[in-house]
């Protein structure tokens, strides 16, 4: 496979195919506690593709010198190293932001997916396709938890991108349903969360079902490889 | 160093076939102590990058906090002039005497007491404590309650912080300024327990949380107000020796 393929492949996999908040349900910690509207979302997800890439190039830059054995504690060692340094530098440059995200940030560390690309990938890669890696895999969590967000704080409160001003000053929240919506407060608490995430992974599954099925109908003028086992002959 | 080896010889311990013996065990403590120092020397490298970022982070976060606190000073301390260094012109107290130590600042113009924005909590909202940031005019006023910090619902109980309150002209926690706080206990409640603050339906719990303990801070204080401008910069505040001579 050509290095430009391999790239590809590695950004289609992290946004659709394996997406770690719809296929590989991992990390979902920050899922349910920060989703309840869109910008602590897209923040904190966009804060959880830093630490991604940053961890996948230092670890598969050092792989080769990483005793097999010790390679979990040491996996660890540098991702809580690298989201240390990217707390402090929210902490210093985007303060208000950081307030809003507060103990979320730090624990990036303990998200499954950023231990689970090092392990799976950035240890058995090279820097650039690490990187690439990290960030589509972050990538595919920020569109889920942008979209889980929206939808939450839609159902909530009737709003879109409210606390926007938090981060760019001057813009406001949207009010899709105006003032007169009384609000399902169901939809920001914790349960709210594993509802609409429930959903979205049944329309992802759903669309999946519908190519896998759309494309054995074709005639296959090439091998692909197919989402779902072919039926038994 | 070792590279990355699937297969590993060494470590597969056969342990059934080979006898235990002094060679086993010295092979085993050796590869422990390989594994140590190798751990060690990961330590080492990123350690100092977290020590070397937080040195160069230090003065901005510093900033930034102080930014944050006079940011929500400014708002329980509109239309007030003072002239003093607000922040370093502070003392410590044990407002409501409930074991928690907060900070009193002095706003003064000219030498001369303007007023005293002091934090205070309420210890039982629907989610925990509240954390409260209050300002005490010099006529015994009321200037403005903030809430700094709070777990209450989102959505339900987090109307008390105004960029949460869905009624964005005057928000709930306004109704605190101005208020007398020479007034009783018994006014400082929620109208549904008789007492002068509106609150709204479904959601009490966090409102008389923040009523009653706005009340209680804004009473302490203003029965302390001379003795706390005039206590040493930095210092304690010892309510009891005050009032006890």
């Amino acid at each position: 496979m050509s290095e430009s393929r391999h790239l590809r492949e590695s950004v289609r996999n992290g946004l659709w195919r394996q997406n770690p908040g719809l296929a590989q349900i991992l990390g979902l910690c920050p899922i349910l506690a920060v989703s309840t509207n869109m910008v602590n979302a897209v923040s904190l997800g966009l804060a959880t593709v830093m630490a991604m890439a940053l961890s996948n190039l230092v670890i598969s830059r050092l792989r080769h010198r990483i005793a097999y054995e010790i390679r979990i504690p040491v996996f660890i060692l540098i991702i809580a190293a690298l989201v240390t340094v990217l707390d402090l530098a929210f902490n210093a440059y985007f303060h208000s932001l950081y307030l809003l995200l507060g103990i979320f940030i730090p624990l990036i560390t303990t998200n499954c997916i950023v231990l689970a690309r090092a392990e799976a990938y950035a240890a058995k890669n090279g820097v650039l396709e690490s990187t690439v890696d990290g960030i589509a895999m972050g990538m595919g969590l920020v569109w889920v938890l942008a979209l889980l967000g929206a939808i939450r704080e839609l159902i909530a409160n009737g709003t879109v991108l409210s606390g926007i001003e938090m981060v760019f000053p001057g813009l406001k929240s949207i009010n899709v349903l105006g003032d007169a919506y009384p609000g399902f407060l169901l939809a920001c608490l914790p349960p709210g969360a594993f509802f609409v995430l429930a959903c979205l992974i049944a329309g992802f599954n759903a669309i999946n079902a519908r190519r896998a099925a759309h494309a054995s109908q074709k005639p296959q003028p090439s091998v692909q490889v197919s989402v779902s086992a072919p039926p038994a002959a | 160093m070792t590279s990355p080896d699937p297969a590993l010889p060494e470590s597969s311990f056969p342990s059934s076939s080979r006898p235990f013996g002094l060679a086993r065990l010295r092979h085993a403590l050796s590869r422990a102590l390989v594994s140590a120092f190798s751990l060690f020397a990961f330590t080492l490298p990123f350690t100092s990058l977290m020590a070397f970022t937080y040195e160069v982070t230090r003065d901005r976060i510093r900033a930034a906090v102080e930014q944050q606190q006079m940011l929500l000073i400014g708002e329980v301390l509109p239309n007030l002039h003072y002239d003093n260094a607000l922040l370093a012109d502070m003392i410590e107290a044990e407002i409501n005497n409930e074991g928690r130590v907060g900070k009193v600042w002095r706003a003064r113009n000219g030498g001369v007491p303007v007023a005293l924005v002091f934090e205070t909590f309420a210890p039982d909202g629907y989610g925990g404590r509240i954390d409260l940031i209050v300002s005490l005019d010099n006529e015994g006023r009321v200037g403005g309650a903030r809430v700094a910090s709070h777990r209450e619902t989102p959505g339900l109980g987090d109307y008390i912080d105004p960029t949460k309150d869905r009624k964005k002209e005057k928000p709930w926690i306004s109704q605190f300024v101005g208020v007398d706080a020479t007034m009783s206990a018994a006014h400082w409640e929620v109208k549904k327990d008789g007492g002068n603050f509106d609150y709204p339906a479904g959601a009490t719990v966090s409102a008389r949380a923040v009523t009653r303990a706005v009340g209680r801070a804004a009473t302490w204080v203003n029965a302390n107000r001379g003795a706390l401008f005039n206590a040493t910069m930095g210092s304690r505040f010892d309510a009891e020796k005050r009032n006890n001579p």
